[in-house]
């Protein structure tokens, strides 16, 4: 393919970097629009959320259900939705509160203390009961004095497999009665330590090895219903995408990669087609080949002299983000996902503008998160696709290869602010950051959407 | 002393027979049956000076030679070990750059010699880079440094199909250290000779 560089340049040129560092008061409209038609769908209970503007929760005390009431409380803060009220002194709560605070288990249940919890500032109560055959969560609007929503569920065994994942689901529903969006506790993110493929869940429980000692593994993938994981195998001479599915352990080399080096997997959002960059000395270009059928290997970039590779899938399908060396330094292009109709997508200052590299394309639709170097030092920036410009969202330290939680507005990414490189989550609405991992040394995270269960989990 | 003498030939003699029944007879080992021959007229005839100086000459030549095959042997082994250097010895890279470097140039042409006089060697080329840049980037970045030195050695008339390339990007660095020297340790082609044990020297 012949590279109108002139057309190209002039069009690099017209840009300036935009974007001051911002870190704080990120009020991302596109995320709120967006989740629009998701709430008139849900049942929408209380206020919306808006930004800057949190409705404030509590979770109320819970006898003999601390294990439930402790991860429920941690995801529904890690949601970001919420003020979270933090009761005085949490594990004696139940004594120094009056009487008449909270509920005691029973068929029949005395209304909470709404007068009491109103004091704390609360908008809204989560309540857990242990019941006659399940576990009753309520929702108070505490403001009104009613129960918004009520719901019986079934948990495993605290110590039974799969316990922890139910919990994160019953957050996630918890946060859509209140806000009509789901959140994203019930997910889980790949990374790689020491050359091996881990899993780990949202909360930072539940790690896992997924690909097996002395094998070296490189740029995990999820497949979008969580079923099946595809990641770079490195051997004696070649590399290959392998794709393994974690509850049957079965492994299929994706069509055409098992010679020379394929690297940065992506599936489809139908699960059917997968893309990666082959290597070889013609240098790194994207491919594409059909998964469930294991065929149909089709070329969309002919890169010549430049490289081509991190294809990253709009949420339609239709588009491919990219990375590519065509102008000298690694930027972000895009493409239709047949190859045709390739240009640039993030703007850049030849000459000036660093590096650019890991596209991940939000679930939204709305932004492509990746990393650029700014002084030598990678920083993530997020590219609003309706109006091109960019926004730097980190500057402490290597802030790199961020991934996109399913909402849309978190990001889980690799930082070595603290030390050494670790996981880190950042909401881009609130700024507020929090470490995911804490030991060793991790990299290339890839956070997999909502799990509805039957994925099998880290603590099989 | 002639008493110690007479007992030493009995003590060889008796070494000799005790040798010769335990070896098969129809496989006596070279090397000692050379010796063996001048100890027999040294047990009848005098004039012993005589002899022993035959017999050291013998000896002295068996010792040559053995020295000088040994160090033909070790010429050649080092002449195949400087041939297997040469032909592994690493490229080093500039930062986030490709090119062949002026000074590897030498290092390349012998390679290319070495591969044109022996036809079965086959190399696998392997690039790599330092940990700066992106992970993934760098295992492009590895891949076009070890093309560049595939295209560089084909240029040179070595048959394409000869030589592989892979790309490990910064997973394989040879210098775990976080500084520039490590860095430019790191930023390098490995050649790893596939096939061919016994290599001849270019003429």
């Amino acid at each position: 393919m012949i590279r109108p560089a002139s057309r190209l340049l002039a069009r690099v040129l017209g840009w300036l970097m935009l974007g001051a560092p911002l870190l704080h008061g990120l009020s991302g409209p596109l995320v709120a629009q967006d989740t629009t038609h998701v709430i008139d769908q849900g049942v929408r209970v209380g206020i919306t959320y808006a930004p800057g503007v949190r409705p404030t929760l509590v979770v109320l005390p819970a006898r003999a259900l601390d294990s439930l009431r402790s991860i429920l409380a941690r995801d529904l803060d890690y949601s970001d939705r919420f003020e979270i009220v933090n009761l005085p002194n949490e594990d004696s709560a139940t004594a120094r509160l009056p009487s008449g605070a909270f509920n005691t288990p029973g068929p029949r249940l005395p209304p909470p203390n709404y007068a009491l919890f109103r004091t704390l500032g609360a908008d809204y109560g989560v309540e857990v009961v242990a019941g006659d055959g399940g576990t009753v969560v309520r929702l108070h609007d505490l403001a009104a004095g009613v129960v918004r929503k009520e719901q019986k569920v079934n948990l495993p065994e605290v110590s039974a497999a799969g316990y922890r994942m139910t919990v994160h689901r019953l957050a996630d529903e918890i946060i859509r009665w209140v806000t009509g969006t789901p959140g994203i506790a019930a997910t889980q993110l790949l990374f790689l330590a020491n050359k091996r493929v881990y899993r780990l869940d949202s909360d930072g429980y539940g790690q896992g090895p997924v690909t097996g000692e002395g094998e070296e593994a490189l740029s995990p993938a999820w497949s979008p219903d969580g079923s099946r994981i595809a990641y770079t195998q490195f051997a004696a001479g070649h590399g290959a995408i392998v794709i393994l599915t974690p509850t049957t352990g079965a492994r299929v080399v994706a069509p055409s990669t098992a010679q020379n080096l394929n690297i940065t997997p992506v599936f489809s959002p139908d699960g059917r087609t997968l893309a990666f960059a082959h290597l070889d000395e013609d240098g790194a270009d994207i491919f594409a080949a059909d998964v469930v059928d294991m065929c149909c290997v089709r070329r969309l970039t002919v890169g010549r002299y430049a490289d081509n590779l991190s294809p990253t899938y709009s949420p339609d399908g239709g588009r491919i983000a990219f990375v590519s060396t065509r102008a000298g330094l690694p930027q972000i292009y895009v493409m239709a996902a047949d190859g045709t109709d390739q240009e640039l997508l993030a703007p850049f200052d030849y000459g000036v503008t660093g590096s650019s590299n890991a596209p991940e394309w939000s679930p939204d639709g709305a932004s492509v998160v990746f990393h650029r170097e700014v002084a030598r030092t990678p920083q993530i920036f997020v590219l609003n696709i309706a109006s091109r410009r960019v926004r730097q969202l980190t500057s402490a330290g290597r802030n790199e290869d961020a991934t996109w939680g399913p909402d849309g507005r978190h990001l889980a990414f690799v930082s070595d602010r603290s030390g050494r490189r670790q996981l880190w989550v950042i909401d881009t609405e609130t700024g507020r950051i929090r470490q995911l991992t804490t030991s060793g040394s991790v990299r290339l995270p890839a956070w997999s959407r909502r799990l509805t269960g039957g994925q099998g989990s880290s603590h099989q | 002393m002639h008493i110690s003498s007479k007992w030493l030939g009995v003590v060889a003699i008796s070494a000799l027979v005790a040798c010769g029944s335990k070896q098969p007879p129809e496989q006596p080992a070279p090397q000692a049956a050379a010796p063996a021959q001048p100890t027999q007229p040294a047990a009848q005839a005098p004039a012993p000076g005589d002899d022993s100086e035959a017999r050291q000459r013998a000896q002295r030549e068996a010792d040559d030679k053995a020295r000088r095959d040994r160090e033909a042997a070790d010429a050649r082994a080092r002449a195949l070990a400087a041939l297997r250097d040469q032909l592994a010895a690493v490229i080093n890279f500039e930062f986030d750059k490709a090119d062949v470097l002026s000074g590897d140039e030498a290092n390349l042409s012998r390679k290319a010699a070495i591969l044109s006089a022996n036809t079965v060697v086959r190399l696998r080329i392997s690039g790599h880079a330092d940990e700066r840049g992106s992970d993934e980037y760098n295992l492009a970045l590895g891949n076009r440094r070890a093309a560049a030195a595939k295209r560089y050695l084909v240029n040179k008339g070595v048959e394409a199909g000869r030589l592989e390339v892979i790309s490990y990007g910064e997973e394989r660095p040879v210098d775990p250290g976080h500084d520039e020297s490590a860095w430019v340790r790191n930023r390098r082609d490995e050649f790893e000779i596939l096939g061919g044990d016994n290599l001849v020297a270019p003429r």
